[in-house]
Order: C-alpha cells, then sequence, then structure tokens
C-alpha cells in the first residue's frame, strides 16, 4: 500500500515537514510539485512528524504537494557502465547518457571492520618531488589539499590524477564551478581517461542538498569498486563547500552549533566520509585527496582543523607550489624505507635546512650581517626552490634524490650537515677538487 | 531473577542517534536496551527519563528505525566481561571481537551482531589459591590460571560486600570460563557460584582494594624527554595535547612498545582506523624485551574508530579503563593509552546537542569536567587486598580545535592530570621528534635523574633559547661570543638528548641507565667553560660534536663501538 501524504505543514530552508505513519529514518521520499518530481530524505522523525530534506532545494513547493515514500534510503546504480559517465548530486545524468536505474545500491554503508584492514605498503608515485622525497602519497591514504582560494589546486589534483598509477577515478566536485568542472572533464578526456573515471558533480548553481550527497555517492560507487579488486583513486573538491552545506541544515534544523556555526558532528561527518579510504585485505584499495580550502588562510578554521584531525596528513598549496611546513603525509615511513636507503636521511636533513634557511631569511630581511654559514644557507634555499619545490618540476624519484645531493655538495661539507658517515660515503657526489 | 517479564517500549521519534522512547512500567537511567527493528537488534543506553518518555544513545547507525517499533529494556548497566582471555584481543568500544566479527561478517561492520567477549569453548588450567572454610573479600582470588606470561587470578566478584567463606572450590584441572568454580557464603548465609567471568558496569571504578596510594615511582618510558624532564609516575596520569601532525599518535605507539609496564590497554578512540591496522600488524610481531614474548600478548586493544558509531565512542574509553582496571586487581601495573580524548568529549557534546541541553564554551556539554575528571581519577597506585601493589595509569592524548591549548576540553584535562606533554607545532615542523616542549611542559612527578642536574639544563636551555630570541633582534653580530656559546649548546643538548630518531632501533628506545649515563656527560658539557676564537668556530665544534653523538646514539649501551664513540666525544671536548 503506497500513501500518499498531500499536507505539507512547514517549510523551512530546504526542509519540509509532512505527518506521516510507519515512515523509516533516513527513507527517500518524492514530492511531486508543479514542476516535476522532487526527491527528499527523511532527517528527523519526531511522533508523526518526519522532517524531510529536498534534494533540489524547497523552492517552488506548495503545501498541497504530494509526498509518496519510496521504502528505501537514498540509493546509485552501480556497474561498469558508469565508466567515462557524468553525473548529478543526486545520481542523475548530467551529461546526456541514459539514466542509470539498475543495480541500486545504498549510499553511506557501515565502517570497515579494522581488523580487516591491511597496512599500505604501496607508494604512488606523481613525479612531483614535494610529495615524492618529502611526504610520499601511499595506496589507501586519505589527503587533503589545505589551499587558499585562488591557489591552483584543481590543477594540481587533475595532475596528480593523471600522472598516479590507478585502475579508476572517481571525482566529486561539490560547488564546483562550472569551469572548473568543465576543466576536469576536458583535462581527463585529453589524456584519454574519462573512460576510467566516474564524475559526480555539483555546481555552485546547483541546490545545497545535493552537494551533501556528492561524497558518499562517490566513495559507495568506489567501494564496490575496491571490493572488486579495484585500486580507484576519489577526488573530492571541495570539501569546505560540503561542510558549509552541512551548516546550511543543521542551523535550519535549529541545531546548536559548537564552532562558528558549524554542527557538533562536523568531525564525525567528515570521518565517516574519509575513513572510506582503505586497503582491503585480498581485494582492491581506494585512495582519497581532498580540496580544503580555507577560508581567510585559517588552518585553525573548524574545516581543516577537524579534517587535519582525520587525514593522514595534508599538502599545504600556498604561492603556487607544495609548501614543506606543515605538509605531512602520515604514511610516508610505510613506503619511503623501501625506496633507496638515503631517502629519509635526504627528506630529512633538506628540510631542517630549510627551515635554518627560512630563518635565516628572516634575518636578512631584518638587515643583519650574513655569516658564511648564513650565506650557504641562503644559497642552499635558493636552489631548493628551484630546483625541487616549483610544481613545475616533474621528475621521478630517484632522479630528484640525485638532485637532493647534488644541492647539498654544491653547497656545504659533509660534517656541516650531519649526516650519518655511513651515507655520505655511498651518496656524496664525488668531486674533482 | 528468572520471573522478570521484558520491559517494553516504543519508538517516538529518531534524530541522529538519539532515539526517543514511550515506556509503561519503569526504565533504570543508563540501562541497556535494543530496539527491535526485525531480526536486528541494536544495543543502545537510557540517557534520559522524562515522564513516561526517555532517550537512548543507539550505539548503532540509526537508519530505517520507525516510529512504533520495540525497545527491549534490559534492566543491565553497560558491562563488560572479565575474565580469561582479554590478553591480545582487538575489541569495539562494547567489546565485541572485531576478528570474531570478521570471520562472521567480513568486510564489514554489521549493525546489530554482538558477540561475547571471551571465548566460551577455551579451557584453561585452574589451580586453586584457597581452601574451603577461608575467608575471603571481594577481590581476593580464590585461584589462578595462566594466561600468556602471567598469572591470571581468578577473583571473588568486586561486587560482593563483607566476608566470605569458601564453600567449595574445584580442584586443580581443565574448565571452561562459564564452569562453576567455586561457591562462597556471605556474612547472611546467602551462596555465590563463582565462575571465571564477572560482568562489572564500566562507567563505575573498581574499588576492591584496600587503599588508594600516592604515585611516586617513576613509570620508565625509554623516552628521554619524557623520563628526564616531565616523567610519569606509575599509577599517576599525563595528557599529550598537540595540533594535528605533532605526533600525538607516533608517541603513543611508542610509549605502548616500550614502556616498562606489565600490561597496555591502547583505547583509539575516534582516531584514524589505519593507525590501529599498524599496530595489528606490528605488535605481534615485536618482542616484549621484558618477557621474550611478542608485544600482542601484553596489549589490549580497544577500537571505537572516527567512522564507527559515535555513542559506543564514548563507552570505549570507559571499556578501556575497566579492562586495565581488572588487570591491575591481579598485583600488574597497566598503562592506558587513550587516543583521543578530545574525539570523546566530542561524542558528549553530539549527544548534548541532541537532547537539547544548554550548552557551554565551545558548545560541550557542562558536565565536560567532571566526566574528564572522574575518568583521569581511575588510574591510581592501590595496595590490594592481599597486601601486593598494582597501578593503573592513564595517558590521554588531546586533540585541541586549531592546536589552541585553550579550549575546554584541554585545560578540563590539565586540572586533572599529573604531568603535562604539550607538543608544539613548530618543533613539529622542524621535524623535532618527540615534538614535547622541554620548557612549557611540565610534570608533578619525580625523574630517576638527579633533580639539580635536571633543573640546571632546563635553565641552559631556557638561557640558550633567549639568546636565541635576542638574536633575532640584534642578529648575530650583535651577540657576545659567550652568549653565543650559550646558544649553541642547549641547541646541542635538544639535538642529541631531547630529540630521539624513531627510526632508529637503538636511538627509538633508551633505558634508564644509559640515560643516567648519557645524561651526566651531557650536563659536563654543558657546564663546562669553552672558548673559541670565533663564532663560526665554534658554531663547527658543536656541530662536529652533534654528529659524533648523533653516531653514538645509534650505538648499543656498552658494546665496542658504544665506547669507540664516547673515547672520540672525550677527545673532542678535551682538544677544544
Amino acid at each position: 500500500m503506497q500513501k500518499i501524504y498531500s499536507q505539507i505543514i512547514q517549510i523551512a530552508g530546504d526542509v519540509i515537514t509532512v505527518e506521516a505513519e510507519g515512515i523509516s529514518y533516513k527513507e527517500l521520499a518524492e514530492v511531486k510539485t508543479s514542476r516535476g518530481i522532487a526527491l527528499a530524505q527523511v532527517i528527523r522523525l519526531d511522533g508523526n512528524k518526519v522532517y524531510l530534506q529536498v534534494l533540489s532545494g524547497s523552492r517552488g513547493i506548495a503545501t498541497n504537494d504530494k509526498v509518496r515514500f519510496l521504502k528505501h534510503p537514498v540509493q546509485v546504480s552501480f556497474s561498469d557502465n558508469l565508466l567515462g559517465r557524468v553525473f548529478t548530486g543526486s545520481g542523475d545524468s548530467r551529461d546526456n547518457g541514459p539514466a542509470l536505474r539498475d543495480n541500486m545500491i545504498d549510499i553511506g554503508g557501515p565502517s570497515v571492520n579494522p581488523t580487516k584492514r591491511i597496512v599500505p605498503k604501496n607508494m604512488i608515485r606523481t613525479g612531483i618531488p614535494m610529495i615524492d622525497i618529502f611526504n610520499s602519497l601511499v595506496e589507501s591514504q586519505k589527503l587533503p589539499i589545505f589551499s587558499v582560494a585562488g591557489e591552483p589546486y584543481n590543477p594540481l589534483l587533475a595532475r596528480i590524477a593523471m600522472q598516479a598509477e590507478v585502475d579508476m577515478i572517481v571525482l566529486g566536485g561539490m560547488g564546483l564551478k562550472h569551469d572548473d568542472y568543465l576543466f576536469f572533464k576536458d583535462t581527463l578526456e585529453e589524456h584519454g581517461a574519462l573512460s576510467k573515471s566516474i564524475l559526480f558533480v555539483h555546481t555552485a548553481s546547483d541546490p545545497t542538498v545535493e552537494c551533501l550527497l556528492v561524497p558518499d555517492m562517490c566513495l559507495a560507487v568506489a567501494e564496490q569498486f575496491a571490493l572488486q579488486g579495484k585500486k580507484v583513486l576519489v577526488l573530492l573538491t571541495d570539501m569546505t563547500n560540503f561542510c558549509d552545506s552541512l551548516k546550511e541544515i543543521a542551523i535550519t534544523m535549529e541545531q546548536i552549533p559548537s564552532n562558528r556555526g558549524y554542527p557538533g558532528d562536523l568531525y564525525s561527518q567528515l570521518a565517516s566520509r574519509y575513513e572510506k579510504a582503505v586497503d582491503f585485505s585480498d581485494a582492491g584499495s581506494i585512495t582519497v585527496l581532498a580540496v580544503t580550502t580555507m577560508p581567510g588562510d585559517d588552518v585553525t578554521h573548524p574545516v581543516p582543523d577537524n579534517t587535519g584531525y582525520i587525514t593522514e596528513g595534508q599538502f599545504y598549496l600556498r604561492d603556487g607550489h607544495i609548501e614543506p611546513f606543515g605538509s605531512l603525509s602520515r604514511l610516508k615511513q610505510q613506503v619511503n624505507g623501501d625506496t633507496r636507503s638515503d631517502h629519509r636521511t635526504i627528506m630529512d636533513r633538506m628540510i631542517q635546512l630549510f627551515a635554518d634557511y627560512r630563518e635565516t631569511k628572516e634575518k636578512q630581511s631584518m638587515g643583519f650581517q650574513m655569516s658564511s654559514w648564513d650565506k650557504k644557507l641562503l644559497d642552499y634555499g635558493k636552489r631548493f626552490e628551484t630546483d625541487l619545490m616549483d610544481l613545475s618540476v616533474n621528475i621521478p624519484l630517484e632522479q630528484a634524490l640525485d638532485l637532493g645531493w647534488k644541492i647539498l655538495s654544491d653547497i656545504f661539507e659533509p660534517t656541516e650537515i650531519g649526516i650519518k658517515e655511513s651515507l655520505a660515503k655511498e651518496y656524496w657526489p664525488k668531486q674533482a677538487a | 531473577m528468572q520471573d522478570k517479564i521484558k520491559r517494553c517500549g516504543k519508538v517516538l521519534g529518531v534524530n541522529g542517534n538519539m532515539v526517543a522512547v514511550q515506556f509503561t512500567d519503569k526504565v533504570i537511567q543508563n540501562e541497556v536496551a535494543y530496539v527491535v527493528m526485525g531480526d536486528e537488534r541494536l544495543k543502545s543506553e537510557v540517557i534520559r527519563v522524562k515522564g513516561s518518555r526517555c532517550d537512548l544513545q543507539v550505539f548503532e547507525d540509526t537508519i530505517g528505525i520507525r516510529i512504533g517499533d520495540k525497545v527491549e529494556f534490559s534492566g543491565e548497566l553497560l558491562s563488560v566481561e572479565l575474565g580469561p582471555g582479554l590478553l591480545g584481543q582487538v575489541y569495539d568500544g562494547l567489546q565485541n571481537p572485531l576478528s570474531r566479527l570478521a570471520e562472521q561478517h567480513g568486510f564489514f561492520l554489521k549493525r546489530g551482531s554482538y558477540l561475547e567477549a571471551l571465548d566460551k569453548e577455551q579451557t584453561w588450567e585452574f589451580t586453586p589459591e584457597v581452601k574451603v572454610g577461608d575467608k575471603l573479600r571481594a577481590g581476593q582470588q580464590v585461584g589462578s590460571v595462566p594466561e600468556k606470561v602471567f598469572k591470571h587470578k581468578i577473583m571473588v566478584p568486586f561486587d560482593l560486600k563483607g566476608t566470605l567463606e569458601v564453600v567449595s572450590i574445584k580442584d586443580k584441572g581443565e574448565y571452561k570460563i562459564h564452569d562453576q568454580m567455586a561457591v562462597l557464603k556471605d556474612e547472611i548465609d546467602k551462596e555465590h557460584v563463582l565462575t571465571m567471568v564477572q560482568n562489572w558496569p564500566v562507567k563505575e571504578p573498581i574499588k576492591a582494594y584496600a587503599e588508594k596510594c600516592k604515585p611516586t615511582e617513576p613509570l620508565i618510558s625509554k623516552i628521554r624527554i619524557i623520563d628526564t624532564f616531565v616523567p610519569v609516575a606509575i599509577g599517576g596520569t599525563f595528557c599529550t595535547p598537540g595540533p594535528f601532525g605533532a605526533g600525538k599518535t607516533v608517541l603513543q605507539h611508542l610509549l605502548s612498545r616500550h614502556a616498562e609496564v606489565d600490561i597496555v590497554v591502547v583505547a583509539a578512540c575516534g582516531e584514524r582506523a589505519g593507525e590501529v591496522v599498524e599496530i595489528l600488524e606490528e605488535f605481534p610481531e615485536l618482542i616484549d624485551p621484558r618477557t621474550g614474548k611478542s608485544l600482542m600478548e601484553r596489549t589490549i586493544i580497544i577500537c571505537n574508530t572516527s567512522s564507527m558509531p559515535v555513542a559506543a565512542r564514548e563507552s570505549s574509553v570507559y571499556t578501556a579503563v575497566t579492562l586495565a582496571e581488572y588487570y591491575r586487581q591481579m598485583g600488574l601495573n597497566v598503562l592506558l593509552l587513550a587516543d583521543s580524548t578530545s574525539r570523546w568529549a566530542q561524542a558528549m557534546r553530539e549527544m548534548s546537542g541532541r537532547l537539547e541541553e544548554i550548552p557551554g564554551e565551545e558548545a560541550f556539554p557542562a558536565y565536560l569536567e567532571s566526566r574528564i575528571a572522574s575518568f583521569y581519577e581511575r588510574a591510581g597506585l592501590v595496595k590490594l587486598r592481599d597486601g601486593s601493589m598494582g597501578s593503573v595509569t592513564i595517558g590521554g592524548a588531546v586533540s585541541p580545535a586549531g592546536g589552541n591549548f585553550e579550549e575546554p576540553v584541554t585545560q578540563a584535562t590539565l586540572k586533572v592530570v599529573g604531568a603535562f606533554h604539550g607538543l608544539s607545532r613548530d618543533r613539529a615542523n622542524a621535524r623535532k621528534y618527540p615534538a614535547i616542549d622541554p620548557l612549557d611542559s611540565w610534570s608533578k612527578y619525580k625523574s630517576f635523574i638527579d633533580a639539580d642536574k635536571v633543573a640546571l639544563s632546563i635553565s641552559a636551555l631556557k638561557r640558550s633559547q633567549d639568546v636565541d630570541q635576542m638574536m633575532k633582534v640584534v642578529g648575530e653580530e650583535g651577540t657576545s661570543i659567550d652568549d653565543f656559546v650559550d646558544y649553541l649548546k642547549g641547541d646541542f643538548f635538544d639535538d642529541v638528548y631531547l630529540q630521539q630518531n624513531a627510526f632508529d632501533k637503538t636511538d627509538e628506545a633508551t633505558a634508564s641507565e644509559r640515560q643516567k649515563y648519557v645524561f651526566d656527560i651531557i650536563s659536563e658539557i654543558m657546564d663546562q667553560d669553552f672558548s673559541f676564537d670565533d663564532k663560526d668556530s665554534a658554531r663547527k665544534f658543536f656541530q662536529e660534536l652533534r654528529q659524533i653523538f648523533i653516531n653514538w646514539n645509534s650505538c648499543g649501551f656498552d658494546t665496542d663501538e658504544f665506547k669507540k664513540q664516547e673515547e672520540e666525544i672525550k677527545n673532542k671536548i678535551a682538544n677544544a
């Protein structure tokens, strides 16, 4: 028996309320409006009052519009037919392809049993020395790119996507500018990668609620492919828009805000998405790279702050390059011990020296006399910035390490920089003099 | 108890993981209830009662719950099973064994599936330690079974009152955990049957001991900066607040591996699943030097990672501390590491918000401080009723929002702990491990290193930092050579003693004798007056000295190589 309810008793923001019975939590409903059929999801039950968030927004909904409950939660179709396609946040076709309705799966499924995970062991090479040497990306890692608006985060994301060795890519766009959406689509097409990609895109002009569904859609699909043994790379941009949508709904629902208006469960909400990154024992994996723009370049803003506690490190994008301080790949030690025996030493020492360089530069800018050591540091810093840090540098890891030794030996004596003798013997470039 | 009719209720509303329930007869605050959805039964806890309506926090995803669904009340508080077989296990926040869940349900955690925490089929070799007619009190042992390397005591249930007389006791032999092991008679002649298992409500501290003592003896963590500057006492408490990326978890992992205690309980509370997996893969391989067995044999992991249901996250720290207290009752030293207590606090905040309670600072509930205080108060050194000592040491990681220590969770924690290991973002960014700030951090406990010497080195560090600050203003050229040497000394001390190389097999953990030995040598260097011609030669000297020291740090203690490097250091200093 399919009961239809035709009295909407409250409309606030994108949340409508009807009185109905036998409804289950998180169930999906259809609202028939004069402009077509809108989907809505149950977000609260209180006695016979049912609160629904309308995915396409509540604009134009009349109080006597008909609401029909569908007896299932939000679902997405899953099959190989998804490859090469573009969908909206609610799973409708955004390209001109057919709508997919076969083999529907629930989104936001249960969490993986920790004992069925394995410690990731495979490095994902990107050809970007700031990542490969200093903060290696690892399969199944979840890593945000913290960035200020205006930085080239989407091109960086696209470049990693193109160069990373994975079986398929799921891209989730949230509040994406239409140009950026086209940029991703074109880049994927140009590199012939569209056929192994699936895009769920919510653009800035689409309804807020759809934005909330994008990560779940992407990750539900990614999870199924991973279970089939695929190495999946999930790219999400921009998670700050996702959090702002959460905030909007929470405020509409009159929840008590915890920090700058964001709901108290922001951490759990983000974690339940990021934690979908996984390396399954005897199946595939999901790696998640997500752009998080920092309002006002403030890393203590609730969104980057909560994200940082969940993810396995972060890349800071600032002034057009990946900033060595603050950027961190927590999983790097799982892989950088097996690449080359000098990898860790080069990583540590070069960063420490670069920190000294920054300090010296500060002193210099204040007009202090530079000692001979200071001068060496200044030379070093410049070389580091141009040869390694520049985002256009595209070389494999081994070459980048050799370059590291070259820079060090051009400027310093081995004893000056505290590198273990045995290593220096092996790698320190022999000089003519 | 058999004649008790199951009390039931009906779902009235659902909001996130909070379910409102209509009941008829009675409910008990904090009792366990189950929301029945067809064949799924979702475990929950009563957290508020108002008239004939009560609110439950559900320990599972609430998707699909309908108005009118049946709710069954169990009459029992949220409890854990205590008995042999806990060591080496991995549990979720409600004490479900995760590996057995995986065997049954595969990759994903299935909602509403609860398994017994202990294996009921396994047999244990029981040795009675009392005889008929003996008088006992709660917490005293009636017998023991060997569990891993420990003698697991089978004790009189902690909730029995007064003196009990042994009526019967099983002979030595193999038994299962639910077999009847003994019968005791209490003061009013009521008989109590003992098995190897007892249940205990997680939110109640176990108090079956003679007295609680003051923690004085240092707990050797083998991390130099902690043991020397901000030591922890056996039975004490400490907290490690730090912004993300400062190395809280790495520090906790190393503590769990190297700390000189009998048992480690790791509560991974609302943190990354990957970190737990690392422990799961590493620990079985690592050998505990104290016992010669795998580290896993002394470890219990309670893991309620960030994507697992929020309400169970709240209970996970209580589950962990209850298991820790249980092993303490056997006269063992237990270290509980909770990572991170902020997530637990956030779980409280989420629930408080759903209950529409009046929020305190940053929307945390008003009872935040008292909950944190009562959790840390469950640590302690106790004298047991048989005269032996046992302890629970609690170390909690704190993840302050924005890395700002002024926030409510850090502040509430600092009020109650005995040691504060503050991690600094600057030190972490400069790749200094451990990133504990030696000057901001504090401890109320005593170190095994002479306090006067420690005080001297702290003042040397302060001096070095002051000069460093000054140099930022007046530049190196405006600094006198004496000041400059002071600066270099502090920097040197930081590099070779306070920092440790977490990737170096030897340097990652320093035993107490070695710490004392090395600290003495460094103290001498710090005290010595050096005279240099200019700043560059001073810098060069300390750079070279540092190099030898770093090599020395990775030599095994008292090996030939160790002595050789030591000789070199002495030569270097003599020739300065």
